[in-house]
């Protein structure tokens, strides 16, 4: 019983990575209506930027954020009003094409870079450190990464409804001609929000890279987490991206219990079932 | 005199329709100004090129003696001017006080409390305080129409264009609303105001502008340009010889 408890428990942590790979993703087609097929390797470029970082500077992952976060924001908000603002238009297929060239484009310079040995941020002690909780022993790494889920969602949703920028990310969404009209200028709120998910971003990419080994070819595979975490949870709605996360990676957890070859699949019957029974999604925003 | 807007010789057409033929007229600081024409006349078009929504062909617009022809829509309004919708477009997501402080905040560059109480006392002046914490897609006709001139008037413009705000509105409903404009009016800020509602019209405006196919056809004293046979005919579609 204590070992199903404990998938449950992993499940529940595990999902807050998959939320912090679903916000950016969120964020993103909440914004501007733009899926981004590169997410998943961003998140990768992320972690090979920390990597370099903690190599060269000899510092923790942790502290490593501090370079990685602004560069991967500055990074977005570059490439959103470089190139990704002009593919934005009546027509979703652009956005699709370009952001896949983009996906093949970042797997190969970090193959070039980096090879394809796969590798690792040292978290150095925290990675092994538990705490015992009732006969079951929980990860520090991974409550924490739950937690800092938990704030970045947090955060996410208060940037949202109570500033400025976020009211200026609403307004965007909701009328793009009208908030021109009203002085808002789209391609720098684009830029803004760009920067905003892939500074998120980069947070995943850090968190991913301390908890399993990487390589260039796993952004497709974070990729497909973040968007079931996004469709279970129901689209343009942060807390339910969490709760999508958390239940992805229970079913994952469960379904490496049952079989540790039916992880994965589990995972994406789960998606297909919610997908199956409430196609917006578990928790949809309540509009109009 | 300087003009606060000069429009010259401002052509636009979608292939073969012409919704703007060399238009040409001036607004003065402080005026109110109507502008009258059939459907389809080029009236709703006017404004986008005012505004930035659409570029001209030909021809340029300057505000405040500054040549704007080539500024962005977002950067028109933070010039300061500011345009109602005949359909109204609220941001049907937020709130009305939120739709109106997008307006006080990045077309007005207010911040903090002054945008918010800058919200307040529009919302004040529109009537539509009671509804401030509503979203905005729940509103009915009236208060959206009111929430579009509240949204403009929050983003402080020198220049408020004003299109069909009072069709569809009762009686009561128009009263108030030639009111409230009336007293944005007196406050300063210059109107320029398209309607098919003309006695709401002339209760507040100046001089009359009479468009039709995209040219200017009459421009003068609203009392005399209503009684001339050439309005009558191309506007209201009366025969003067009958």
């Amino acid at each position: 019983m204590t070992e199903w408890i404990n998938a449950v428990v992993q499940g529940i942590l595990l999902g807050g990575l998959y939320a912090l790979f679903a916000a950016g993703l969120s964020l993103i087609f909440g914004v501007m209506r733009l899926v981004n097929i590169a997410h998943g390797d961003l998140i990768i470029l992320a972690a090979y930027m920390g990597l370099s970082t903690t190599v060269m500077l000899g510092v923790h992952p942790f502290l490593a954020l501090l370079i990685v976060m602004p560069l991967m924001a500055g990074l977005g908000y570059v490439l959103q009003r470089g190139l990704l603002n002009q593919t934005l238009g009546p027509d979703i297929l652009p956005p699709l094409l370009v952001t896949f060239g983009l996906s093949v484009i970042i797997q190969n310079a970090l193959l070039e870079i980096y090879t394809a040995d796969p590798q690792k941020l040292s978290g150095g002690a925290i990675e092994t450190a538990s705490i015992p909780v009732g006969g079951l022993a929980i990860g520090v790494l991974p409550l924490l990464t739950f937690a800092i889920a938990v704030g970045v969602i947090a955060g996410l949703q208060w940037i949202f409804y109570s500033t400025g920028l976020g009211r200026g990310f609403r307004a965007v969404s909701d009328n793009q001609d009208i908030a021109q009209l009203m002085g808002l200028n789209k391609a720098h709120v684009f830029g803004l929000a760009m920067a905003l998910a892939l500074a998120v971003v980069a947070i995943a990419g850090i968190l991913l890279g301390m908890r399993t080994s990487f390589d260039p070819a796993i952004g497709g595979g974070r990729l497909i987490f973040g968007f079931e975490a996004v469709i279970i949870g129901g689209l343009g709605n942060l807390w339910g991206t969490l709760a999508g996360g958390v239940i992805l990676g229970v079913a994952q957890t469960i379904g490496g219990k049952i079989d540790p070859g039916w992880q994965l699949l589990a995972g994406h019957i789960a998606f297909l079932i919610v997908l199956a029974i409430r196609p917006n999604g578990l928790f949809p925003r309540i509009e109009h | 005199m300087s003009a606060l807007l000069s429009v010259s010789d401002l052509s636009k057409s979608f292939g073969a329709v012409v919704v703007a033929d060399q238009t040409s007229f001036e607004v003065a600081p402080g005026a109110a100004i109507g502008i009258l024409g059939p459907n389809g006349a080029g009236k709703t078009s006017l404004f986008n090129l005012i505004t930035g929504a659409l570029r001209p062909d030909a021809g340029r617009i300057e505000f405040q003696g500054t040549d704007i022809t080539a500024i962005s829509a977002a950067g028109r309004c933070k010039l300061g001017i500011a345009r109602s919708f005949q359909v109204p477009h609220p941001f049907e997501g937020m709130t009305v006080f939120e739709n109106a402080l997008v307006g006080a905040t990045e077309g007005a560059g207010l911040r903090g409390h002054a945008a918010e109480a800058h919200v307040l006392d529009v919302l004040e002046d529109t009537g539509l305080m009671p509804k401030a914490n509503q979203r905005a897609g729940g509103l009915t006709l009236l208060e959206r129409k009111r929430l579009e001139m509240a949204r403009a008037l929050a983003a402080k413009p020198r220049l408020l264009l004003l299109d069909e705000i009072a069709g569809g509105l009762t009686e009561a409903e128009c009263s108030a609303l030639i009111a409230t404009i009336r007293r944005v009016h007196a406050g300063g800020t210059t109107i320029v105001w398209i309607e098919h509602v003309v006695h709401a019209l002339l209760a507040v405006v100046e001089k009359l502008i009479v468009i039709d196919f995209g040219r200017k056809i009459a421009e003068g004293e609203p009392r005399a340009i209503m009684d001339s046979a050439e309005v009558k005919e191309i506007y209201l579609g009366v025969d003067p010889d009958v």
